[in-house]
């Protein structure tokens, strides 16, 4: 089976379409780390950016004087400059202001390698996004709830929490998609600081094999296919938690 | 019916006052409600009338005057929101039903998660009350599946679950269908008969003339009249109740 695929696409390669991720196993082998690479990226730092998001949102919306402020710089900071500059000022600036060690010949080695700077970078980035979006969830769900709540004794914290935020989560997941389907793209950003994600892997495939365009049409399927999955993860999401009678689509 | 006015008001509201911005809502609203009491507050809309039941309750704080619910002082900055909250139980006229929670979690929950009660006992209560509501078989729907009046019936177990001693009921049949109001009132009947403590807001004379021992008119954020129905309806003496029951009547 796996022979003749590589067959098909050697008689293939032979035809002008030179695909040797599909038949060299040297390519596929890099290629494949790289996809996992950038599965790994979008995973982690979906993560973090929704924990940050939920967490910076929670301090908009009960928090008062300082915290609300540093929020607020936090989100100006990391939504209104490039990403990449973000990321090399992570790498370069604060990276080599941090500690190194050194590895049994000698070698050093950083506290942080450039993939967790990446994890680090991509999740402050759509995490400032992220706050935007559950801060706008919780925004929209009518405040006679949290009235109840309180009406029954919950202190604004436990009404937060066991009413507010099940309700702000369904009005979030539009917004959110989009942030998701952002970071799946910005993870391309990664490669700037060294990480051997998909786009790195590909290069170097590109320039031994002299394949740019057949490459360049394999990433964007690639990612079309990786966008498509997030939305329809989160569509799941969203379909699972619908309520009956409550918020958007059909009741 | 109890007239006894020789103990002590459960409910006590002096001198209160309450501007939103420079707005003056109340303008000096003296009340006092016995226990086992039925009270409906009426008046034109704008007069203050919801802002007086959530003064009670401390959902809306005032600005100045004293209100007691015991010996809870609602006032005091310092004031055991979860002991008040506990005595005092409230329905709205929106109903607010949690629409992420079942029906039987809605009416359970909070004795569950604010007055630590254990669960098994909070259920059975809480299935006990919503047979009360006849409303047996809900109990593992949606509120987004049930009707108005279906939605405020649970909101009515939902405030009795809590063990209150007063419930205020905040215009608890303005937003229902005209065929709906009749099943809500008669399941506020029922809790008022069972001798709670109740403070109705209401758009709804004849209920409140059945139902009430003691009328409040208000107007322009101050108590205009106050007698039992019988006389309210039959000799209003203030020109300003007088028109306004011409209105309605």
């Amino acid at each position: 089976m796996i022979a003749d695929i590589q067959t098909f696409f050697r008689h293939l390669a032979d035809s002008g379409i030179n695909l040797t991720i599909f038949y060299d196993a040297f390519d596929f082998d890099r290629f494949v780390k790289g996809l996992g690479n950038t599965l790994l990226l979008i995973v982690l730092s979906a993560f973090f950016s929704i924990i940050i998001g939920s967490a910076g949102a929670a301090v908009l919306t009960l928090g008062k004087g300082p915290a609300t402020v540093v929020v607020r710089a936090y989100v100006a900071l990391f939504r209104n400059t490039p990403l990449l500059v973000q990321m090399y000022f992570f790498y370069f600036a604060i990276g080599s202001i941090m500690p190194v060690s050194q590895n049994e010949i000698g070698l050093p080695v950083p506290l942080l390698g450039s993939f967790s700077w990446a994890v680090i970078s991509l999740s402050l980035y759509s995490g400032a996004f992220n706050v935007e979006t559950f801060r706008s969830g919780v925004g929209a769900v009518h405040n006679s709830y949290e009235e109840a709540a309180l009406a029954l004794g919950y202190s604004r914290a436990q009404a937060f929490i066991s009413v507010t935020v099940p309700l702000a989560l369904r009005f979030s997941f539009a917004s959110l998609s989009n942030n998701l389907v952002d970071l799946t793209k910005a993870t391309t950003v990664a490669y700037a600081v060294g990480v051997a994600e998909l786009l790195y892997v590909s290069n170097q495939i590109w320039s031994d094999s002299l394949n740019t365009i057949e490459m360049m049409n394999v990433m964007l399927l690639i990612y079309l296919g990786l966008t498509g999955a997030v939305v329809f993860i989160i569509n799941r999401v969203e379909a699972a938690t619908h309520l009956p009678g409550f918020g958007l689509g059909v009741g | 019916m109890n007239f006894s006015s020789s103990s002590q008001p459960l409910i006590a509201l002096r001198g209160v006052r309450k501007s939103f911005g420079a707005v003056e809502v109340l303008r000096g609203i003296d009340i006092d409600i016995r226990k086992g009491e039925v009270v409906a507050i009426i008046g034109p809309s704008g007069s203050g009338k919801s802002t007086i039941l959530r003064t009670i309750n401390g959902l809306t704080p005032i600005n100045e005057g004293v209100i007691t619910v015991g010996e809870i002082r609602v006032n005091d900055p310092k004031v055991d929101k979860v002991k008040l909250r506990h005595r005092v139980g409230m329905v709205f006229q929106q109903y607010n039903l949690f629409p992420h929670k079942t029906v039987l979690e809605n009416v359970a929950m909070a004795p569950i998660q604010v007055l630590k009660q254990p669960r098994p006992q909070v259920e059975e209560r809480a299935r006990k009350l919503l047979g009360e509501m006849r409303l047996p078989d809900k109990a593992s729907s949606y509120p987004g599946e049930l009707s108005g009046g279906q939605q405020q019936r649970v909101a009515i177990a939902r405030a009795l679950c809590m063990e209150p001693e007063v419930i205020l009921f905040d215009e608890v049949t303005a937003a229902l269908d005209p065929e709906m109001v009749k099943e809500v009132l008669s399941a506020v009947r029922k809790v008022a008969e069972d001798g709670m403590t109740c403070i109705l807001v209401t758009h709804e004379m004849g209920f409140a003339r059945e139902a009430a021992d003691h009328i409040y008119f208000t107007d322009k954020g101050v108590i205009v009249e106050h007698a039992p129905p019988a006389d309210f309806f039959a000799r209003a003496s203030d020109p300003r109740t007088k028109e306004f029951l011409s209105k309605v009547l």
